[in-house]
């Protein structure tokens, strides 16, 4: 039983464990705080596999900012909780089944096929001054660039759409848009109707007629 | 040569088409003028070829003038063959038609098809011309085929009577029928010769061909050369109207009368005689076929003349005798009497023509009044028509020294000395025929031109004779129908007239024996007391005119005690019934069965509507995989993964 | 000691709970972005396994490229949540059907 071993088993546990809560977790709240959980305890379990950077980068990026975004969403919606509940049951089987069935597949590949430690010994673990970032880095400007660039669009891309997609601009903006204003014509602003004129005895100079015309019957005529 | 014949052919056609597309817009005047002037020069030109062909002995004329199709090495070719024959029917057409051109100048005087008519008469002539004038099978099936388009078009000319109508329709079906078995027997002849020109299959024969046998049934097999023959004689039998191919003509009365003149008597209906004529040297080889065409012609011959003495429309009195006398003819063909019956239809044509054109004049007269109980005493008011009309008659009854004489009686003779088996039985019928001939066409006679008048009085006052474009044809016509027959006969009897146009084998000379003995026409005629068709013919006028003049009771007592004869007679031997009530019903029957089955329930049904359906029925279930929902969609991604996954290890495992 | 199979299986187990997690939350859509997220981190220990068992880099540097994608995904995703909220007022996906045939 070595240090290794039971680092491994625990964290893989908690692995689990926290990905089925996910799974069958009712609050979305807690269901993003367990998918926390999950990736810390992934991350410890790449940590053993010597890829230092990317356990790190993974709680840095998928905890601190993919969940982050995730929760703020779900506190965000206003989402009622209750009608959530119904219809869990009537689905668990075929998930059941279909997710038997992939492992059973998978389960069945990985002990039959030569992933034993036959064919894949131990390697050696590595020296205290090796560097992880430094490997990948060496890779990844050299070997890998082109795809280094097209992650770095991607996630540009990524952005523009976000913004795109949610933006829906200041409300009561005092600001002038100008192709609005250049698609105002004469046939949307001005509209001539014809009316009919007032009969000229109305306008008598006497001060006695002269009410305010709301009492009078010569309304209608004006 | 070859102009004046493509001339001869062509201008009637091309004063057809211009009449028939142009002459609403011109005056009718023109109509008439370009017509006959075209078929005035087509029938000169006829006359000089005829007069090159048989007074001068000029050599047949034989050349193809364009070639339609190649098909391989069978050339199907228009050409032309001008012989003793052609040339003799040539000169009939035209002048036949002509004639019929400037009466139709009168009669269809106030009609608002007159231009229509020309044109259609016009596009008769080419049709007529180009059939006689044909070197092969080909273009003598499209002449035939034309001449019956145009029979059809002018039987119904006033297309807007139903019986017209019905007329014309029947009429071209049963010639159909006829075209079937003549398309049979050409089909034959391809098989058989492996040509379709007639130089080439005279020669053939002539040089001793291969004959193919047709098995009938198991044990039973013809040559083919009895089937080609019999297949021709049932075209023949369709446009010649012959039993059982007959019923058309009666009806196809309902054109006007210059066409029962032009068409019915003179041209298209002989076409068929022409035919076998023509092909004389393949019918001899058949002697089946000749008892056939022997049985059959009698048969029209005899029973055609019972249903002519019954009638009371004028016109369908001189239809049953065309109808007869076509029966006449075609039994001279059987007993191998070739040029005889090509004697028998020249002079018939006259007659008959100048029978026709008189009963139309009678017609115009008596307002279109055609029903001969309604007339009477005639001779008073149209004496020019009246004698006409005694000369056709006379010489359609044989009256010695007539035409009608030598050739009718030539006929029966030869049938008397032909020694096939079915000779007997047409002799009979012949001579039977005689009788009923003179009985049938004198009660016409008396019954129109003699006998007290029975028209009503508007009508007597208006009775006067017809103008003269209408009587002029009508004395054209009777000169040779009084002098063709004395002066034909010798050369026609003794076979020089046709010398090499038509074969004749030694064992079927029926001629023979009649040229043997009498030389010349004039001996010919008085020694006709001592046969029997003149006493049979002059018991048939006597007949008539006890009936019709002395005692015309007499005819109502015959009526009642010979009442069910009376009856088949009427009912036209029930031809008509059976056609129309069994053939015709039963063929649209079956055609209505076949609609509703095939047509409305299966490929409407299932086919059309059937798919449509299916495709409507799927699309409606596949539309439901378009749910909407995504975890459907998801769903369906996450099986696919599965199955995929699954599919790839059981390679790897496997393979 | 700890194989490379066991790594494997830990993978395969977490990726068999995501799928069911998909198929069972059809009433919260963020659920189910969640449990893709979960797919993502299967896939992600399947290649840091290989990548160390076989040491090569080329499998860290593909999960490197991942997780970009993921987060990229990940925003892009809960940007269409939000505006879908606003017209919907509900993430049920029961009810987002207006997209039937």
């Amino acid at each position: 039983m070595t240090f290794q071993v039971i680092v491994f088993y625990s964290f893989a546990a908690w692995v689990i464990f926290s990905a089925l809560m996910v799974v069958t977790s009712k609050n979305s709240v807690k269901a993003a705080l367990f998918l926390v959980l999950t990736f810390a305890s992934a991350s410890a379990i790449w940590l053993l596999l010597e890829a230092e950077f990317l356990a790190l980068s993974l709680i840095v990026v998928y905890v601190g900012a993919v969940m982050v975004l995730l929760l703020f969403v779900v506190m965000m919606m206003d989402i009622d909780y209750a009608a959530l509940r119904q219809g869990f049951v009537n689905k668990l089987p075929l998930a059941i089944i279909t997710s038997l069935a992939f492992f059973a597949l998978l389960y069945y590949f990985i002990t039959h096929g030569e992933f034993g430690a036959v064919n894949y010994a131990q390697p050696e673990p590595k020296g205290a001054d090796y560097s992880n970032i430094k490997e990948l880095g060496r890779v990844l400007y050299t070997d890998y660039v082109i795809a280094f660039e097209a992650a770095a669009v991607i996630l540009l891309v990524a952005i523009i759409a976000a913004i795109a997609l949610t933006f829906r601009g200041r409300k009561h903006r005092k600001a002038q848009v100008i192709s609005k204003q250049l698609q105002a014509n004469k046939r949307n602003r001005l509209k001539i109707v014809s009316m009919k004129p007032s009969k000229s005895e109305e306008f008598v100079e006497d001060n006695d007629e002269q009410q305010d015309g709301l009492n009078d019957n010569k309304g209608e005529e004006r | 040569m070859q102009n004046q014949l493509l001339a001869i052919v062509l201008l009637p056609l091309i004063a057809a088409v211009f009449t028939g597309l142009l002459g609403g817009k011109l005056a009718r005047e023109w109509a008439h003028r370009i017509t006959i002037l075209a078929v005035g020069v087509a029938c000169l030109l006829s006359i000089d070829i005829a007069i090159d062909q048989l007074l001068d002995e000029a050599q047949p004329l034989n050349y193809n003038l364009y070639t339609w199709a190649q098909l391989g090495s069978f050339s199907l070719n228009i050409g032309f063959l001008i012989d003793d024959l052609t040339a003799s029917m040539m000169a009939v057409v035209t002048f036949v038609s002509l004639m019929v051109h400037v009466y139709t100048i009168g009669y269809m005087k106030d009609d608002p098809g007159y231009q229509r008519f020309f044109s259609y008469i016009s596009l008769f002539t080419f049709a007529m011309l180009t059939l006689v004038m044909s070197n092969n099978f080909l273009q003598l099936f499209f002449g035939w085929e034309a001449v019956g388009l145009v029979s059809y078009l002018l039987i119904g000319f006033w297309y807007k009577k139903p019986t017209a109508i019905f007329a014309n329709l029947k009429a071209f079906l049963v010639n159909r029928v006829g075209d079937f078995g003549f398309l049979l027997g050409i089909a034959c002849v391809y098989l058989v010769f492996g040509t379709l020109d007639y130089a080439e299959v005279f020669q053939q024969i002539a040089a001793g061909y291969k004959d193919l046998q047709i098995p009938v049934t198991s044990e039973l097999a013809w040559s083919a050369t009895t089937f080609m023959c019999i297949g021709l004689f049932i075209g023949a039998m369709g446009k010649s109207a012959q039993v059982p191919l007959h019923v058309w003509l009666p009806d196809s009365m309902e054109g006007p009368t210059p066409i029962s003149a032009l068409i019915h008597a003179a041209t298209m209906v002989t076409a068929g005689v022409f035919m076998v004529a023509r092909m004389s040297p393949l019918f001899e080889q058949s002697e089946i076929a000749l008892n056939f065409i022997l049985i059959i012609g009698g048969t029209t011959a005899l029973f055609m003349g019972f249903l002519g003495v019954i009638q009371n429309d004028i016109k369908r009195v001189v239809a049953y005798s065309t109808l007869s006398q076509l029966g006449y003819m075609v039994v001279a063909l059987g007993a191998s009497a070739y040029s005889v019956a090509i004697f028998h239809l020249l002079t018939h044509a006259f007659f008959k023509a100048l029978l026709f054109l008189g009963a139309g004049s009678v017609i115009i007269a008596m307002h279109h009044e055609q029903d001969m109980r309604k007339m009477g005493n005639l001779k008073k008011y149209m004496p020019i028509t009246y004698i006409t009309m005694l000369i056709g008659s006379l010489a359609l009854i044989g009256t010695p020294l007539f035409s009608g004489f030598y050739s009718k009686d030539a006929i029966i003779e030869a049938v008397h000395f032909s020694q096939l088996s079915a000779a007997s039985y047409a002799y009979i019928c012949v001579l039977v025929g005689v009788f009923f001939t003179a009985l049938y066409s004198f009660r016409l006679f008396f019954m129109v031109f003699h006998t007290e008048e029975r028209m009503d009085d508007e009508t007597k006052s208006h009775l006067k004779e017809t103008p003269a474009v209408v009587w002029m044809p009508l004395v054209a016509l009777a000169i040779p129908s009084v002098i063709v027959g004395y002066f034909l006969a010798p050369s026609i009897l003794s076979g020089e007239y046709f010398d090499g146009a038509i074969t004749v084998a030694e064992n079927h000379n029926t001629l023979a024996p009649i040229v043997e003995h009498y030389q010349h026409p004039f001996s010919l005629a008085l020694s006709s007391y001592a046969h029997w068709p003149l006493w049979l013919a002059i018991l048939g006028v006597l007949t008539a005119y006890v009936f019709v003049v002395m005692k015309p009771n007499l005819a109502n007592n015959f009526k009642k005690i010979l009442g069910p004869i009376n009856h088949v007679l009427e009912n036209n031997y029930y031809f008509d019934k059976i056609y129309i009530n069994y053939f015709s019903a039963g063929g649209v029957g079956l055609g209505n069965k076949f609609w509703q089955w095939i047509d409305v329930a299966i490929i409407d049904g299932v086919m059309v509507n059937g798919t449509a359906k299916l495709m409507a029925g799927i699309s409606a279930r596949v539309r439901k995989v378009q749910s909407g929902y995504l975890y459907h969609y998801v769903f369906v991604m996450v099986f696919g993964l599965l199955v995929l996954l699954g599919w790839l290890y059981w390679r790897a495992l496997n393979g | 000691m700890i194989g490379l199979s066991d790594y494997l299986l830990l993978s395969a187990i977490l990726f068999a709970i995501s799928v069911a997690g998909i198929i069972i939350n059809r009433k919260n859509v963020i659920t189910l972005l969640m449990c893709i997220e979960l797919m993502l981190l299967a896939v992600n220990t399947n290649f840091i396994a290989f990548s160390h068992f076989l040491q090569d880099s080329a499998g860290q540097v593909f999960v490197f490229f991942i997780l970009t994608v993921a987060a990229a995904e990940a925003a892009i995703g809960l940007a269409i949540i939000v505006v879908l909220f606003r017209n919907r007022a509900t993430i049920d996906v029961d009810e987002i059907n207006q997209l039937k045939g």
